[in-house]
């Protein structure tokens, strides 16, 4: 089973502190990580390639800084890559990336399955995996938690898959070729190897720029994205709360006195059916 | 001239709370732009009283999509439909929750109608002089809002966050149409197959959905320790979350989990105990309405983001809550939650034989 995995460098928020004064992030030296949510999407290839064969194909887009993510995805056991990066890519939204994401897929060749994160902890949308399946016209399932393969006479025919949706799980069937993207629950990235580190510095990573892709001029980069930003600001997370202090009897007794004054006031208080 | 449209959500044939939160974003929308603001349902088995609370909550017209291969969400049917519906009616704005539905449909229809769409928004407003959709949306984990426009493109499409808003009161006086859109069959797409639900998880909850959420973090110590959150949020008929320290001690299910790799939530109250407020947990909860936080460190970051905090040990202050709640509520905390959970056996007992 050939699958791709398009993964996204985001800031790494690990190391993010919050500046106590402003209540802002603090982003200075922050570093760059492969989205932690696409670690998952990593996982799932990983393990369908340890029991059905294949190759697992990590694809990226964005400036050069970001092949890095490639490599640590080749450390962690994927056998190849894609880099998509060119100038006239940047600001792309995720209408702009996902069409641009498809054409590379499309020409990059055969696979069979599609695996995306959930969503990028920067941009925060998860429309891309949605939009490349628009593109591609493949079979659709997002916010997968489990997955298990249906067998066809040599190979997988399709997938069953349970997705986290508000009700519980619901559990779907499609065939493949099809897209995914997963939840934190469909298991736990494994850690890059020492061989893996390895095989990721000598890997020849392809790159596909706005030369040898074929696409159209209107809908890639920034003035392809029918979405425009036009104002970004810094909200004050600080809320000028009230603080008390509960160390001992009595103090715990007006505190929790005074937390139900104030839920109360907030009309968050539940009441019984006292008349 | 071009309506506002909202994407209600029904799940077994009953409308979803969230689709009368979207009514009233709708409504301040279309009056802003002296344009009528209509529902789309999608589905099945939704009742002709619900289709009309629909009017009763703000909706000028309610197109009905109703058909048994309806019932449930599959994204390509969907998006067929809905596809099909912009391109016949051409709205000038789409309004969807920002849920698993909402956050898959949508960006599946904006490719496929060439237009942008907005995330999980939280304010929605219109610009004077253009008449655009101004949609603001927190991003990277919450620390920065910004605000989005599609000056070019129509629709203008928006996921909303849910429980950001509340629904309009219900007013009987309001006329409207409910307009049964009858299925081409040839939107149906027949890949992608529901075969069932997993409800029957103990360990399941559904946060997002929750007005009020009790959290619990490493601070508890244990597994057995977080009865006292369950405790304390049946009194509330709320619903208990964790911080992925807690979840990644297998003290709670992963549908717990609250934060930049859980679920992000808006409820009307959230109290956390044993939480620091780590910035990925934080950007779960920063749109909620009111925090509360119980944590023995001073300077605990949750301290900082609360309305209310306490500075103590959780084991002395949530037992004297519990017994004060208890007391407060006259009746037993188990009458005060009924609604919620009465409605989900017989919705079980339906969904298992699908
Ligand atoms: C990529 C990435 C994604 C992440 N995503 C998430 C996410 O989605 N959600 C999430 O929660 N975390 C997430 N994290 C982890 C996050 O950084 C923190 O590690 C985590 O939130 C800590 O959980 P905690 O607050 O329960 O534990 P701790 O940080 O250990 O805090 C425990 C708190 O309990 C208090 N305490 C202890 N005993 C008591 C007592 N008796 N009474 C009162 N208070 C007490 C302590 O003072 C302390 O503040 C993520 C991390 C990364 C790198
Ligand atoms: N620039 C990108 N390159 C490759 N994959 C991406 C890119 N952006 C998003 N993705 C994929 O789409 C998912 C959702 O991202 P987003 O829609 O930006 O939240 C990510 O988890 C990745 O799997």
């Amino acid at each position: 089973m050939d699958i791709i995995v398009p993964i996204k460098q985001v800031p790494e928020t690990s190391n993010v502190k919050m500046d106590p004064e402003t209540g802002t992030m603090i982003r200075d030296g922050v570093g760059t990580v492969v989205n932690p949510l696409d670690l998952y999407a990593i996982e799932t290839a990983l393990r369908l390639k340890e029991a059905h064969g294949g190759i697992v194909t990590a694809l990226t887009m964005g400036p050069s800084p970001a092949v890095k993510a490639l490599r640590e995805a080749i450390a962690m056991g994927c056998d190849e890559a894609v880099f998509i990066s060119d100038r006239s890519f940047g600001g792309a939204d995720s209408w702009a990336t996902s069409y641009t994401i498809a054409q590379a897929i499309k020409q990059a060749g055969r696979y069979d399955l599609i695996i995306c994160g959930e969503r990028a902890t920067d941009g925060d949308t998860g429309q891309v995996g949605p939009g490349i399946a628009a593109w591609l016209d493949l079979p659709l399932a997002t916010y997968v938690a489990s997955v298990t393969t249906l067998p066809g006479a040599d190979a997988p025919v399709g997938l069953s898959v349970e997705r986290l949706v508000e009700e519980g799980y619901q559990i779907l069937e499609l065939p493949l070729p099809a897209l995914l993207t997963v939840v934190k629950e469909i298991g736990s990235p494994r850690l890059p190897t020492l061989r893996g580190k390895k095989r990721a510095k000598v890997t020849e990573i392809p790159l596909f720029n706005a030369q040898n892709l074929e696409l159209d001029p209107a809908f890639i980069g920034l003035k392809g994205s029918p979405t425009k930003v036009v104002k970004v600001a810094t909200p004050k997370v600080m809320r000028s709360g009230t603080v008390v202090r509960a160390h001992d009897e009595a103090e715990i007794a007006l505190a929790v006195d005074r937390l139900l004054a104030f839920l109360d006031e907030r009309g968050l208080l539940p009441r019984g059916d006292r008349p | 001239m071009s309506f506002v449209w909202t994407l209600a959500e029904q799940h077994g044939g009953r409308l979803k709370d969230v689709s009368f939160e979207l009514l009233s974003r709708g409504r301040a929308l279309a009056d802003k732009l002296d344009t009528k603001l209509a529902s789309v349902v999608i589905g099945d088995g939704v009742s002709p009283e619900q289709l009309e609370a629909l009017i009763r909550r703000g909706a000028d017209e309610v197109y009905a999509i109703m058909d048994p291969r309806l019932a449930h969400f599959v994204c390509e049917t969907y998006s067929n439909i809905l596809s099909h519906l912009v391109k016949t009616y051409q709205p000038t704005i789409i309004l969807a929750a920002a849920t698993s539905m909402g956050r898959t449909v949508m960006p599946h229809v904006a490719v496929r109608v060439h237009t942008g769409l907005t995330a999980d928004c939280t304010e929605l407003d219109i610009e004077p002089g253009t008449g655009n959709l101004l949609q603001t949306r927190p991003a990277i984990g919450g620390n920065i809002m910004a605000t989005i426009k599609t000056p070019q493109h129509r629709p203008q499409m928006a996921t909303v966050r849910p429980k950001s808003s509340r629904p309009l009161p219900e007013d009987a006086t309001r006329v409207g149409k409910v307009i049964e859109v009858p299925l081409i069959e040839s939107l149906i797409d027949e890949r992608v197959r529901v075969t069932g639900y997993r409800t029957d998880t103990a360990d399941f909850v559904n946060l997002e959905e929750a007005d009020v959420v009790i959290a619990g973090g490493r601070g508890m110590k244990k597994a057995e320790h977080f009865g006292m959150l369950h405790d304390i949020a049946g009194v509330f008929g709320g619903v208990v979350g964790a911080s992925r320290d807690a979840i990644d001690r297998g003290w709670l299910g992963y549908s717990h989990q609250i934060g930049l790799s859980g679920k992000t939530i808006s409820p009307r109250l959230i109290l956390t105990a044993g939480i620091s407020g780590s910035i990925q947990f934080l950007a779960g909860i920063k749109t909620s309405e009111t925090i509360v936080s119980i944590n023995t460190d001073p300077d605990a970051g949750l301290h900082k983001v609360a309305d209310f905090g306490i500075v103590g040990d959780l084991f002395e202050v949530l037992p004297e809550l519990q017994r004060r709640l208890h007391e407060h509520a006259a009746a037993p905390p188990a009458a005060t939650t009924a609604t919620a959970d009465d409605e989900r056996p017989d919705e079980r007992q339906r969904e298992e034989r699908v």
